[in-house]
């Protein structure tokens, strides 16, 4: 019994990293309609601006996180400029292999400049508590309580505030918004700066939690964190949520009953059973067919 | 002034004509076939210059079988990496545990048949999901489908699991990847322009549309998929042969990644384009080879830079001439013609 409680708590902490990315995923998606696949690698980044600032820079945890939240943001937006501005227009497709291209470029220019993997310092004293004959460290529990925070804080301002309103109204409809006075393109910059610094801090934690990093962890984390947006219902912020808790529940307990070998096999197929059942994903709206 | 002029409309003239020339595009094809297998008999060209060759080959048929699934039939397909790795894994067992050894030289082109049909049963069970989703949500059906089968080859162990399977011989030669190549460039230019690629064409434009037109769109797009499949699985099949090495990690989203590239890059529904994107992404790298890691890093922001300038691609919905079909270069004229009769 306490080895199932333990392991959802793993699960639980790796959950909340697949939720944070695949938030970025899932705003760019509502917001554009355009799958970011450049997002994972933006993870990536916030990994590497925390091993910057912590080993060079020599910081303490909370501006490390900082940095880290607010390098994503800006390198966020500025992809946004340079890359998929010009492309608003054009089909869908090539929005998306301009995002893998940048992905990419990312990938590579980081191994460019550091071609080993970097290993992260303990940045927070790691103390263990036993409760109920689980152990939970002070790391993993942070880590949740954060990611949870951040997820709120996402939440309110998705349906409190004026700018949350205005990214609504342009997932809604595009075409009418800018003719109301918004003003779209500091909108969608200001999705995109959300979206990457919640990445970035994702970035943070897993290189607490898992303390090697390397330019190509991006890529599987990304590309399961995108799965956990499809799961959840793309373009659904709290169906990212939910998505990004079950796919890791799902790998940890996969994990914990089987061997590891078959973690990527049992995840994939529950997967798409799911999408048999559910095609929309859990929270999605099945989108209207115009005929 | 006027004399450049001159010339220039000669050069042109003189290019249509050749592109009339029909029977030029065969003689040209039996010529680099027999040239191939000169150079293959022969060792006219260097061993290294041959395998960029033979990579660049084996792209063409890859990036050819993607782009009818992606570009004619408006499909977000990702996980075109994991045919690849169903037909080279087929066909390496069969050549290297099925086979007697001293026959596996002459079985070699059934390997690479049972490697593609391989992929192909596969690629039938895969088009399922794609009559309910489509888009984004056939694009993480296809994703899962890649990892789930290079995660299944990881577990086999008769398959040598994450180590790899090992004892192929060098099977692959310059004509049998040309003569593959040629293959799938003839049999998907036959299927575009046929009554059934025009249905797949049509699911492009509007799938509810071209049903209501009585386009069987489920037929269509399980025939789709399984010539698709198959081609993956004998590039894959040729790649296995080639590198003589092969492990699940050579199938993964990187290498999905890279034929979507080639696929993007040349432009969607376009044979030519295929052949393009195919060559100058394999050419490009290995040419860049001398500027190390940072040719990985120049070649992403190259495909940037077309996106922006170019979104769609080289060539992108276009074609050269010699690629379609007499009937359909006068179709309109046809049509006109008929439609007067009456």
């Amino acid at each position: 019994m306490s080895y199932v409680l333990q392991q959802l708590m793993n699960a639980f902490q790796l959950g909340s990293i697949y939720a944070l990315i695949a938030l970025g995923y899932t705003m760019v998606y509502g917001i554009l309609t355009m799958i970011n696949f450049a997002h994972g690698d933006l993870f990536m980044v916030g990994a590497f601006l925390c091993f910057v600032a912590a080993v060079f820079l020599k910081l303490s945890f909370v501006p490390v996180m900082l940095i880290s939240m607010f390098g994503v943001a800006l390198l966020g937006v500025v992809i946004e400029r340079l890359a998929y501005k010009p492309l608003r227009q054009a089909p869908r497709v090539s929005a998306i292999i301009t995002a893998l291209g940048v992905g990419l470029f990312l990938e590579n220019f980081t191994l460019a400049l550091n071609p080993y993997p970097k290993q992260i310092p303990q940045l927070m004293s790691n103390t263990t508590w036993t409760i109920l004959g689980v152990s939970i460290s002070s790391l993993q529990a942070f880590i949740i309580v954060l990611s949870l925070l951040l997820m709120l804080i996402l939440d309110l301002i998705v349906r409190k505030t004026m700018v949350g309103m205005a990214m609504r109204a342009i997932s809604w409809d595009k075409a009418t918004v800018p003719l109301m006075g918004v003003p779209m393109n500091l909108i969608i910059s200001v999705t995109f700066a959300i979206g990457a610094s919640l990445g970035g801090a994702a970035g943070v934690m897993y290189g607490l939690a898992y303390p090697v990093i390397d330019p190509y962890m991006g890529i599987m984390v990304g590309w399961k964190a995108f799965i956990s947006a499809v799961v959840g219902g793309i373009g659904n912020i709290r169906g990212a949520m939910i998505g990004g808790y079950i796919l890791g529940m799902v790998e940890i307990l996969v994990v914990a009953f089987f061997p590891s070998t078959y973690r990527d096999f049992v995840a994939f197929a529950l997967l798409i059973v799911l999408l048999i059942f559910r095609p929309y994903g859990i929270l999605g709206k099945p989108q209207p067919q115009k005929v | 002034m006027e004399n450049r002029e001159d010339i220039l409309q000669t050069v042109t003239q003189l290019w249509r004509k050749l592109m009339r020339m029909r029977w030029l595009l065969p003689a040209l094809l039996a010529f680099i076939f027999l040239t191939s297998l000169a150079v293959h008999h022969f060792e006219l060209l260097d061993l290294y210059i041959q395998l960029i060759l033979m990579y660049v080959g084996i792209n063409i048929i890859l990036t050819l079988s993607l782009n009818l699934i992606n570009g004619y039939m408006g499909e977000f397909s990702v996980g075109h990496a994991g045919f690849m790795a169903i037909g080279a894994y087929i066909a390496s067992f069969l050549t290297v545990r099925v086979f007697p050894a001293h026959m596996a030289v002459w079985l070699f082109p059934l390997a690479v048949l049972a490697g593609g049909i391989g992929a192909a049963i596969v690629g039938l069970i895969v088009a399922f999901p794609s009559f309910k989703t489509r888009g984004d949500y056939l694009a993480i059906v296809t994703l899962a489908f890649g990892m789930i089968v290079k995660s299944a080859i990881e577990n086999i162990d008769t398959l040598g699991g994450p180590r790899g399977f090992l004892g192929m011989e060098k099977l692959s030669t310059l004509p049998w990847v040309f003569f593959w190549a040629a293959l799938s460039v003839w049999a998907i230019r036959n299927l575009v322009y046929s009554n059934f690629g025009r249905g797949v064409l049509s699911i492009r434009e509007d799938e509810i549309a071209s049903d209501l037109m009585s386009v069987n769109t489920k037929e269509v797009k399980i025939i789709a998929f399984v010539v698709s499949s198959f081609f993956a699985g004998v590039a894959g099949a040729l790649f296995a042969h080639l590198l003589q090495f092969i492990n699940p990690r050579a199938f993964d989203i990187i290498k999905s990644t890279d034929i979507l590239i080639m696929v993007y890059l040349g432009g969607i529904g376009s044979i030519a384009g295929s052949i393009l994107g195919a060559t100058i992404y394999t050419v490009l790298l290995e040419v860049l080879r001398p500027m190390g890691i940072w040719r990985m890093v120049f070649m992403p922001l190259m495909l940037v830079m077309l996106m922006i300038f170019r979104p769609k691609g080289i060539m992108g919905l276009k074609e050269f001439r010699w690629f379609v079909p007499i009937r359909d270069l006068f179709a309109s004229r046809l049509w006109r013609e008929k439609r007067e009769d009456r």
